[in-house]
């Protein structure tokens, strides 16, 4: 569905409100990850408030898309998002990782059943997305709901993805779409000096996907791609997502010592006042 | 004598016993299940016909997924399609799943507590000729600490037919493990079989048992022969099936052990983390007696038939003799 100039700017304010939660939480939390989810706030803004078939009040609605979130770590966009979109209270958010919250440190789907999957252990969220487009396609309804994976770019070191990629070719699951967060950092470091993954394009399509770059801060971009994915029938298609990690505040962004920590209360304050000032 | 209740098999003396494979049991039963329910569904990683599943595969082709030599795709997978409302049963040798693949199995199914059958076939010393990189001699202990986790490993081929159906109708996660050898048959149709339940197939004509013998998977045979072999030499024992290894059934264990004051466990597998490490654990727990462990002995296998091999890692039926001889002494 097209995006008009006042949506794309509501969109934006919701980013930001959602960076503005992101930022919150972690300094509460005192540990947890900063650059991913800031980097990723704008394509789950996108997805949440725009693209999902989803009903935050019905969230086990049967005929629903399918979210397999990848990569764990960047759980607090995913909670910020899901708060944001209506699942649960906004204030919950500041429970992360606390001692009997729902919003565990990595996501666990009996402590919090809205997400479709527990995750943190790298590389197995791809197999479990193309697990649930086979099911689709045993029953037919691979062509009326998506089943989307976000995952990292670290995480394409990891044997297991390369499996699932390999087996989502073969079998043309048209109703899978992965999103990768393309923000070039891992933990020791840039993921091309790490473990290179380029000629990424390349590698993907050699297994029989749709490929598609794109910018992951460009709402219009990002939806257009979106659609053509969607519309790929016969094939998987992978977003590559090219996003800026700690996006939105300028001290954090591209730097990969932000990967694994939060900030301190002092950072966050600095954080939170660029994101306030910010005017749409 | 043989429990008479519980309708084992009536030729189990004669030499010419009928010997059928534990995992092929499994293929009848999974087509079996797979007529009875449309959300079964199976996955195997290249190893179809070696595992069984090829009589599901060739009955329900848009339900069966060959995944290639992807042990750790083959588990998420299924988990991703449990998550749909599929019941997936998924299939290679033990050494391979759940030896391979294990974080990958407790992270997508038992922490998402997600009803995948893992099913590890060729497990134990008996793969024989292929040597000890294909002999899964851990799975038993790998499985089982997981939370959520069943652990069941059938004696012959007719209960795992029982076995896989029964697994095939809960909602929980599970792990079959299953032998390549031709194995005797033991049980019959008419034989009970509930999953978590222990049965005594044999027990002294009259009066109580000296020691309790408890075993699982393709030793059971031997561990009957030997029991019998010691009722002639003037020894009673009684020969505890243990099939459900997880949940294990305490209270059949315990009464065991209060009778006998003394146990055995036969496994074809690592005593350290088995069905013996289970039952010693109940029994610490519940009422300590003496055991004596018969497994592998902190070893890995080797080249060999399934015969010598048993024999040579001290699994046989005179080991199992040898076993109770020396738990009788121990007795308090």
């Amino acid at each position: 569905m097209f995006l008009t100039e006042e949506k794309i700017i509501e969109l934006e304010k919701t980013a930001n409100n959602i960076r503005i939660s992101i930022i919150e939480m972690l300094v509460k939390a005192g540990s947890g990850h900063t650059a991913g989810p800031l980097g990723m706030a704008d394509v789950f803004t996108l997805f949440y408030f725009h693209i999902l078939h989803q009903d935050p009040k019905n969230p086990s609605w049967p005929e629903r898309d399918r979210v397999v979130l990848s990569n764990g770590h960047i759980c607090p966009v995913l909670y910020a998002a899901m708060a944001h979109a209506g699942y649960f209270p906004v204030e919950e958010l500041m429970t992360l990782r606390k001692f009997g919250s729902r919003l565990q440190g990595h996501p666990h789907r009996e402590y919090l059943p809205y997400v479709e999957t527990s995750s943190g252990p790298l590389g197995s969220g791809l197999s479990q997305a193309v697990g649930m487009a086979l099911a689709d396609k045993i029953d037919g309804k691979d062509k009326s709901r998506f089943i989307y994976c976000f995952m990292s770019d670290g995480e394409l070191d990891e044997g297991n993805t390369w499996e699932a990629v390999m087996l989502a070719g073969k079998n043309k699951l048209r109703n899978v779409i992965a999103i990768i967060d393309r923000n070039n950092i891992q933990i020791d470091g840039f993921t091309e000096d790490t473990m290179p993954l380029e000629p990424l394009q390349s590698k993907w399509r050699a297994f029989n996907w749709h490929v598609i770059e794109v910018s992951g801060h460009d709402f219009q971009s990002l939806n257009e791609v979106v659609e053509e994915a969607q519309a790929t029938y016969e094939k998987p298609t992978v977003i590559i997502a090219h996003t800026i990690p700690g996006k939105g505040v300028k001290e954090f962004e591209r730097d990969f010592r932000w990967h694994g920590k939060p900030p301190t209360k002092a950072e966050g304050d600095m954080a939170l006042k660029e994101l306030r000032d910010n005017r749409f | 004598m043989l429990n008479p209740k519980l309708k084992l098999n009536p030729k189990i003396w004669n030499d010419d016993v009928e010997q059928v494979p534990i995992r092929k049991g499994f293929g009848q039963g999974l087509l079996k299940a797979g007529e009875e329910n449309e959300n079964v569904v199976g996955l195997c990683a290249d190893l179809t016909e070696s595992t069984q599943m090829n009589f599901f595969a060739e009955k329900f082709p848009a339900r069966f997924i060959e995944m290639g030599v992807a042990e750790q795709n083959l588990v998420t997978v299924a988990s991703g399609m449990a998550a749909m409302g599929k019941i997936p049963f998924c299939t290679s040798y033990a050494m391979f799943s759940p030896g391979r693949n294990w974080e990958q199995i407790r992270t997508t199914i038992t922490y998402n507590d997600r009803p995948v059958k893992i099913v590890g076939s060729h497990s134990g010393i008996s793969v024989g000729p292929d040597g000890g990189t294909h002999q899964a001699l851990e799975d038993i202990a790998l499985m089982r600490i997981l939370p959520n986790m069943e652990v069941i490993s059938p004696c012959d081929a007719i209960e795992a037919k029982k076995v896989t159906l029964a697994l095939a109708k809960t909602n929980r996660p599970a792990y079959l493990r299953l032998v390549r050898e031709k194995t005797p048959i033991i049980t019959t149709e008419e034989t009970p079989f509930d999953l978590g339940k222990a049965e005594i197939y044999w027990m002294p004509d009259v009066g109580l048992a000296q020691v309790g013998i408890i075993v699982t998977g393709g030793l059971t045979y031997k561990a009957l022969l030997a029991a019998k072999e010691l009722e002639a030499e003037g020894i009673k024992t009684k020969v505890m099936n243990l099939a459900s290894i997880k949940p294990i059934d305490v209270d059949a264990v315990v009464a065991l052990a209060k009778e006998c004051k003394a146990i055995v466990t036969v496994e074809e597998h690592q005593v350290a983390g088995g069905m013996g490490s289970a039952v010693a654990e109940t029994l610490a727990r519940n009422y300590p007696v003496a055991i004596e462990f018969i497994g592998i002995q902190n070893k890995f296998g080797q080249s060999g038939t399934p015969e010598q091999l048993i024999e040579h890692y001290g699994m046989g039926k005179d080991s199992i003799k040898e076993a109770v001889k020396k738990v009788l002494k121990r007795k308090a």
